[in-house]
């Protein structure tokens, strides 16, 4: 059950949602949707869902064009951030409800219903309401109740993005291992990065209404195609035209030919990662991560001058990527082109 | 010493308050309550269950049974419109909607007097049909319905609003047509704003005396409503019969506000 998505557009108004968009989501695969707000990740999986008329474009589900169908003949099963949980209705009667419509026979909905509210742990709780239920809780009988009906892909919109930080964290664990079971094509919108990489085995990053590239977490981290997968992936210092990740920045105490003359500004401890911040001196701020060892075989404090050399640099000319020079500080991993399932058309 | 101030200032908001209503509202029923049962409960059951009086009761249910499911489908109708469908035209449908509020309901009657009377844009074609809607039935329910048309819609409007949309889309991609969405997800969500609609609507329909006294002429025994009744007997002098009415109209009314006041307990549980 792959999805398709051929030269998506959509306007509201003046606002261009999407400009032309192609993805292919392969059959059972786990795939995130990754981009800053307004940048039509949104707009993307709600018109996969057919809650959204595009203006130009198909949408293809298991081959099959469904562009003109409506939401109830698609078979997607869609979660809502703010879970859209029904609120008149116990948990039994919400994660029921699908199985209603379909008129499914007493005995065999409640079978099902218990067996799903297994599955999602809230099988003690089937006659609460949602409004006795924590976010968590409430997100797990959302997906209970888009799972019931057996979809045919399962498109997830900012799941987890009104819970707080560790709810997240083990509700995305969570997820993977559900999909690692159930195999039924995904889709999630995401605007963090680091819970894309979490989740999906294939990201697709939008930006401004188009797709910017896609591939794995691999793939897009140590090959961004443009600045803006760069700096969207993974942190990143700008130095002029070009891009260095923080831990490609080498610190020396003596100097050197080639390295930049900076002052540390400022050392903020993060565990077990250091995080120091400097000035160069033409004004512009960059910041280097280390390891504590790092940190106290240099001996650093505020207000010293140091050394610094880039690693491995990045440029964008015609958003075509090209390295320039390799920093010993990290391995460099080669691509690996069986994880690059997704294509993306920009 | 500030929080017996603050005491003070509270009781006598309260007393204020409180006797404002009493001067205003509460010595007004008191008296018609009194008046009717001043010479014991003889007269005014007299009065009522004298055939005029009876016929009239029953009239006034009517309308109440016709014109209430009439504005409460159109009511939940016209929100559903201009709540989920956004158009231009909306914010003309909506001023539209307000106008029973703002005009007088002698002004109404007389309009609806004027386009189905016999000089009328409607009048003579209908006669002609055999239809008689002035001084008949079918002449009171339209009025019936124009005033009190505003109410379901008022209170379904933002309960609506408030919903949200996401609820009936989840509804859809777990397979549900617009009509099975209508009555799974969004009727049970607005369904205490549409109740108070109406009993608020109830209440109006019951009490209304200006636009049903011109179209229905008044002929007692016919064509009668209950506040027209009580306007007539106390007109004729007939002081018991008029109270006894009254204290029917009142006793219904309160009956109404009663339940209003469950639903709106029940909604804020």
């Amino acid at each position: 059950m792959g999805i398709t998505v051929e030269g998506a557009t959509k306007s509201f108004g003046d606002f261009q949602a999407l400009n032309d968009v192609s993805i292919d989501v392969p059959n059972g695969s786990l795939t995130a949707l990754l981009g800053p707000s307004g940048s039509g990740k949104s707009t993307l999986l709600r018109a996969i869902a057919g809650l959204e008329t595009l203006d130009g474009g198909r949408v293809l589900i298991d081959d099959e064009d469904v562009s003109k169908k409506p939401t109830q003949k698609r078979e997607v099963g869609f979660v809502f951030q703010h879970y859209a949980a029904f609120k008149h209705m116990t948990v039994f009667e919400n994660v029921a409800f699908g199985l209603k419509i379909r008129k499914w026979d007493k005995d065999k909905i409640s079978g099902r219903v218990h067996e799903l509210l297994g599955l999602v742990q809230l099988e003690g709780l089937a006659d609460r309401y949602p409004s006795q239920l924590s976010g968590g809780q409430r997100q797990r009988m959302a997906l209970a109740r888009a799972l019931a009906v057996e979809p045919q892909v399962l498109l997830l919109d900012e799941p987890f993005g009104a819970l707080d930080a560790k709810v997240r964290k083990d509700l995305r664990t969570w997820l993977r291992r559900l999909h690692d079971e159930m195999h039924v094509t995904t889709i999630f919108v995401t605007h963090d990065q680091e819970e894309a990489m979490d989740v999906a085995g294939q990201l697709v990053v939008m930006n401004e209404g188009r797709v910017e590239q896609s591939g794995s977490a691999d793939e897009l981290y140590e090959q961004p195609a443009t600045e803006f997968v760069m700096s969207f992936v993974g942190e990143v210092n700008r130095l002029g035209e070009q891009y260095v990740r923080p831990h490609d920045m080498t610190v020396a105490l003596d100097r050197d030919d080639g390295a930049e003359e900076a002052m540390v500004q400022r050392i903020v401890a993060l565990g077990f990662e250091i995080r120091v911040e400097f000035v160069l001196g033409d004004g512009t701020e960059v910041w280097a991560q280390l390891t504590r060892a790092e940190l106290q075989k240099l001996e650093l404090r505020e207000g010293q001058i140091v050394y610094l050399r880039p690693g491995e640099i990045k440029s964008f000319n015609g958003d075509v990527p090209s390295s320039d020079g390799h920093g010993a500080s990290t391995p460099h991993s080669p691509p690996d082109d069986d994880d690059a399932e997704v294509s993306a058309a920009v | 010493m500030r929080a017996t101030s603050s005491a003070r200032s509270r009781w006598g908001l309260r007393t204020l308050g409180l006797g404002y209503l009493t001067v205003l509202l509460l010595a007004p029923l008191v008296m018609i309550f009194y008046k009717t049962f001043e010479h014991g409960l003889a007269p005014p059951i007299d009065a009522i269950t004298s055939p005029d009086g009876l016929h009239a009761l029953k009239l006034s249910l009517l309308m109440v049974a016709i014109a209430v499911p009439l504005n409460t489908v159109f009511g939940v109708g016209c929100a559903l419109l201009l709540v989920r469908h956004k158009w231009k035209g909306n914010a003309v449908i909506d001023a539209i909607i307000n106008l029973p509020f703002a005009i007088s309901p002698v002004v109404i009657g007389l309009s609806l007097f004027l386009l189905y009377g016999t000089q009328g844009w409607l009048g003579p074609s209908l006669s002609e049909a055999g239809i008689k809607v002035l001084f008949s039935v079918p002449g009171m329910v339209l009025a019936s319905v124009f005033v009190s048309l505003p109410f379901v819609v008022r209170e379904t409007v933002p309960v609506l609003q408030e919903i949200g949309t996401e609820q009936e889309q989840a509804a859809s991609t777990l397979g549900a047509n617009a009509w099975q969405t209508f009555w799974r997800v969004t009727l049970p969500a607005i369904r205490w704003g549409v109740a108070y609609g109406v009993v608020l609507t109830t209440a109006r329909v019951l009490g209304e005396f200006g636009a049903v006294s011109i179209v229905s002429g008044q002929i007692s025994g016919e064509t009668e409503t209950l506040p027209l009744f009580v306007e007539k007997q106390f007109a004729n002098f007939n002081t018991a019969g008029a109270f006894g009415a009254s204290v029917v109209l009142a006793l219904l009314a309160l009956t109404t506000l009663l339940a209003m006041n469950v639903l709106k307990r029940k909604e804020d549980a």
